[in-house]
């Protein structure tokens, strides 16, 4: 079963900025992977719960205690941009 | 054989009794890296001073009688996947070039509580995706058996230091085999224990739900002994197990007589290499002529395990990976708004392998596909476990070859499926969430190394250890890479 995907749409939704191109070859080698791992359809599930935690763990709660945290100018250290104890980054919308 | 080749056992008595110290366990490691890494390239980051520091630090505590414990003063490799405070951490990423994590992993915590010696970071596949180690974006590393090979992956770097003696153990992480199949491709011990009794805090997260850290050494006495060093739960990993967990030393000299083993029947035939079957042969006649009892055991939805998993690791890493977005660490492409900031970011910044698995999980996951991909392979994961659930009621361990071929040279498996198939025989215990080990046995005719791997169920580390431990006396396997008999 040949599977057809719009690439450049996977593509934007993983905001990955790819050229045609390579976005081409990228689609024909999902296709051949995702119609290998299409075979899991040819599993009987009905009435199967899917799997989580293998251990079947469902939650993990802690005491609500407060404690420290990182450094903030450690942690802005590694910023590419930092400004006033923020992280900087250019406009979410386009400038007219 | 110098102090560079001692397990970590010996290693360990041998600071005791005063034939060594510290210091020099980790100048000997050192000065093999130094003759062995221009070739091999195990490390992206070699931490010589802060090693030696901690050498010298393990040392005075030992002659103050402070002694922590088996790890204490040993020589360890990390894999650059795992955060170490203040030294670079790039998961062998272009987008993490430079970055200097802010805090320690738990399991880096634990070596330092250990009293261990870190000595550096050892290369890998990117973000762990890949058999091979040749998706490092700085390069591959090379296998210590012959240059010409893959040392297997992800954990390429980690089993590759071990195998050429530039450190004693290491740690490596496991989502599809990545400790087990670079172990069986190096000669080396390879184990991934159960799903949560090893904190993930602070590993840089490929598929949560299937990752899992764990030892890389040179016998199975020393995967107990590192792996009693970092098991435990952690408040910080919210999928840590916070219930019992057995003693990894119950059964450990127990042998196998009495012991049942089956022996998975769909991991044979076509795809698998002669000298790989013969050594899983070999060894389960040895455990029989040992007294086990050997049965035939099928599984067969290990059939669609490979598919479950290619559809559950790149949904997981696409969501994992969203957060490498240019913004707060590592690189950044410029962009006129955040969203083109971003994506240009991630374009240049992920290799071409990562590049496909996020695309492959963003498929799987997006609006009309996800119960048709990521919820059914969820699915066939619970029929997976069932089915080894049921094994189990009948047998105490299962066995398989670790991966169906011996190293393969570079370049070989260039197709992504092809590659994909490395890890056949070690992700289903990845999807069951059981703990698994890899066993070196023998030398195929070409003098590459043969494993083998031993399965239990969750928490059954104990009787699998005990079948590892006689799975190597029986094997007797000794043999060394010959760069390191040409350095001596």
């Amino acid at each position: 079963m040949p599977i057809d995907i719009d690439i450049a749409h996977v593509a934007r939704l993983a905001r990955l900025d790819l050229a045609p191109e390579r976005l081409e070859t990228l689609r024909s080698q999902l296709s051949a992977i995702l119609e290998h791992a299409a075979t899991v359809q040819s599993l009987d599930t009905e009435g199967v719960e899917p799997s989580n935690h293998p251990l079947g763990f469902v939650n993990a709660f802690r005491d609500d205690v407060v404690t420290g945290s990182l450094d903030r100018d450690e942690v802005l250290s590694m910023a590419p941009e930092a400004r006033d104890g923020y992280f900087a980054a250019p406009p979410a919308m386009g400038q007219e | 054989m110098g102090l560079a080749d001692l397990t970590i056992t010996d290693a360990a008595a041998g600071l005791r009794a005063g034939d060594h110290t510290s210091v020099d366990l980790t100048e000997a490691v050192l000065e093999r890296a130094s003759m062995t890494e221009a070739e091999i390239h195990a490390y992206l980051t070699i931490d010589r001073n802060a090693a030696l520091e901690a050498a010298r630090a393990a040392d005075a505590e030992l002659a103050a009688g402070e002694d922590r414990g088996t790890l204490h003063g040993i020589p360890i490799a990390l894999k650059d996947n795992m955060c170490q405070r203040g030294v670079e951490t790039t998961a062998a990423s272009q987008i993490l070039a430079g970055y200097r994590p802010p805090y320690d992993a738990t399991v880096v915590t634990k070596l330092r509580d250990a009293g261990a010696v870190l000595v550096g970071k050892a290369n890998l596949d990117e973000f762990a995706m890949g058999s091979s180690t040749e998706n490092s974006a700085y390069g591959p590393t090379r296998n210590p058996w012959d240059p010409g090979r893959v040392p297997g992956g992800s954990s390429g770097g980690s089993a590759a230091a071990v195998a050429a003696g530039s450190a004693l153990g290491a740690l490596g992480s496991d989502t599809g085999g990545s400790i087990r199949q670079p172990g069986s491709l190096c000669g080396v011990v390879g184990m991934k224990p159960t799903y949560g009794t090893v904190s993930r805090y602070g590993l840089i997260a490929f598929a949560s739900s299937l990752d899992q850290i764990g030892p890389i050494t040179r016998t199975v006495d020393d995967a107990v002994a590192l792996l009693e060093g970092i098991t435990g739960h952690d408040p910080l990993d919210a999928t840590s197990w916070a219930g019992e967990y057995p003693d990894l030393r119950a059964e450990m000299d127990a042998g196998v007589s009495g012991k049942r083993i089956g022996v998975v029947t769909e991991f044979a035939g076509e795809g698998y290499e002669a000298a790989v079957t013969e050594a899983l042969s070999r060894t389960l006649d040895q455990l029989s002529d040992a007294g086990a009892d050997i049965v035939e055991v099928s599984l067969p939805t290990v059939e669609l395990a490979l598919s479950a998993y290619y559809l559950i690791a790149p949904a997981e890493c696409s969501a994992n990976l969203a957060r490498f977005d240019g913004m707060r660490y590592g690189l950044r492409v410029d962009g006129e708004t955040t969203e083109e900031m971003m994506a240009r970011t991630r374009a240049e910044g992920f290799g071409p392998e990562v590049i496909r698995r996020i695309l492959l999980g963003t498929y799987a996951l997006s609006a009309g596909y996800y119960d048709a991909f990521y919820g059914q392979a969820h699915k066939a994961r619970t029929v997976l476990r069932n089915e080894f659930a049921t094994a189990y009621e009948k047998v105490d361990v299962l066995m398989s070859p670790t991966s169906p071929t011996v190293a393969f040279p570079f370049d070989a498996k260039s197709d992504p499926l092809t590659m994909y198939l490395s890890d056949v025989c070690t992700i289903p215990s990845n999807l069951a969430g059981d703990p698994g080990i890899s066993v070196p046995v023998g030398l195929d005719p070409q003098g590459l190394p043969v494993g083998v791997q031993v399965m239990a169920p969750a928490m059954g580390e104990p009787v699998m250890f005990a079948v590892a431990k006689e799975i190597e006396r029986l094997s007797g396997f000794d043999a060394r890479p010959t760069m390191l008999e040409e350095l001596a």
